[in-house]
């Protein structure tokens, strides 16, 4: 950890021990996934399109990176049981993770990245929007520094779904399939976990229909702009925020997992 | 043995912080960049509150350590570093000698009001920042995403050579 202490934690006096413990689950839920799309992004590094996009790509990656930290930090102190950052995000199995399927998903080709990327920045945004103005002061800090990023997120992921969608027989061909593929995965995003159930009853999970809305407007229109169909009618998939993984988090787990796994307490 | 030392004051830390530069943008003090948010000295125990300037930026841990080295060197042994989130670093708290020091080092400084709305800004016409090598306002973005997070990539269009922009992160 870089620094002796994270300010301020104020749902720790207060906060009643249930309400706590789910308020861990939830915030370890958002770590791991901002870590797992983190680890898919950075797979690219050397291998982007162009340069300037190999950047990107990297660049958005960090941004998950250190969000999923600023989590880990703070679900480690929730939890106070003495486990770390890295003890959460490295010796966890895959049925411990808690991120939606969504990001776990492999990274196919150039529109598959941008199609998932897309599909969760919409939702990543308007969460951290939500979060920002939530009871709980570390969570709020935590979203408000990483919406600014986001934001840059969610700009350059609309605009390459526009060139893709919009551009030629072969790009449009690539970003539709990658559509098709990923629209199955975007539900679970807005629907509420039992952890997330309850802490919406208690005010500390955002309002998820009303994200939804937000999400099918910044689509709408952006595939509008791509001069592409919103997918109707198809059935979501779920399971990711109760441990229930596709067959790729293992893998991604693997790679993720290896260095800590084979020399147990190594540090940079 | 290290010789007694009269106890430190505030605005002696802060002076010595003038003397931590940015890893990534040496030119840069971490005074210039609005990181240090607060320094408080309770008789021998010292603490200061930095704010990250992006939530994955691996220069925050060098700038942790280098305070911590500086400091130390000084005789100060009990020091605390705090990681404050919010409210979150924007480059509004970048210093005029700052911005004018990046200039002189070749990366245009931020244009003050450029981030807010830009999500929905979707091919809009890039923000105008003037060459920091001709002072040419004639100049387009190259790419959003540059070397560091904090920076894009940008090109002149009149001397034709590229160069970095500190984002405007507000």
């Amino acid at each position: 950890m870089m620094t002796d202490s994270t300010m301020p934690v104020q749902a720790t006096a207060a906060t009643p021990p249930e309400i706590r413990a789910q308020l861990f689950a939830y915030v370890l839920q958002l770590a791991d996934t901002s870590l797992i799309l983190a680890h898919r992004l950075s797979e690219w590094c050397g291998h982007g399109p162009i340069l300037e996009q190999d950047l990107a790509l990297a660049n958005i990656a960090l941004d998950f990176l250190g969000e999923a930290r600023s989590y880990y930090q703070y679900a480690a102190e929730l939890e106070g049981k003495g486990r770390t950052e890295d003890d959460l995000a490295y010796l966890r199995s895959a049925v411990e993770y808690r991120n939606p399927l969504l990001v776990e998903q492999p990274n196919g080709d150039f529109a598959g990245t941008i199609v998932r990327q897309f599909l969760y920045d919409c939702f990543h945004y308007h969460l951290l929007l939500q979060l920002k103005s939530g009871p709980d002061a570390q969570l709020a800090a935590i979203a408000e520094k990483s919406v600014k990023e986001a934001a840059y997120h969610i700009k350059w992921s609309a605009e390459w779904v526009i060139r893709l969608g919009d551009g030629t027989e072969e790009s449009r061909r690539r970003v539709e399939k990658a559509i098709d593929n990923l629209w199955r995965y975007t539900g679970e995003l807005t629907t509420p976990s039992a952890t997330e159930k309850a802490l919406q009853a208690a005010g500390f999970a955002p309002d998820y229909s009303a994200i939804q809305q937000q999400v099918d407007a910044h689509v709408a229109r952006v595939f509008e702009e791509a001069t592409l169909a919103v997918p109707e009618g198809v059935f979501m998939q779920k399971g990711g925020k109760d441990g229930r993984h596709t067959e790729h988090l293992g893998y991604l787990l693997a790679e993720l997992q290896y260095m800590q796994r084979t020399y147990p307490g190594l540090q940079w | 043995m290290v010789e007694q030392l009269a106890p430190p004051t505030e605005e002696h830390i802060w002076q010595l912080l003038e003397g931590v530069s940015d890893p990534e943008v040496p030119v840069l003090s971490i005074l210039d960049l609005g990181i240090v948010r607060a320094v408080r000295v309770e008789g021998e125990e010292v603490h200061v509150t930095i704010t990250p300037t992006y939530s994955g930026c691996p220069a925050m841990n060098v700038i942790a350590t280098e305070i911590r080295l500086l400091l130390l060197a000084e005789g100060i042994t009990k020091l605390h570093i705090h990681n404050q989130l919010s409210p979150a670093w924007t480059t509004d708290w970048m210093s005029q000698a700052g911005r004018q020091k990046l200039e002189e080092y070749g990366i245009a400084p931020p244009v003050d009001g450029t981030a807010t709305g830009h999500m929905l800004n979707l091919f809009g016409k890039d923000t105008a920042v003037r060459c920091p090598l001709c002072k040419s306002e004639h100049t387009h973005m190259v790419s959003q995403f540059g070397s560091t997070a904090c920076k894009a990539h940008y090109q002149c269009d009149d001397c034709l050579e590229p160069f970095d922009y500190f984002k405007c992160h507000a």
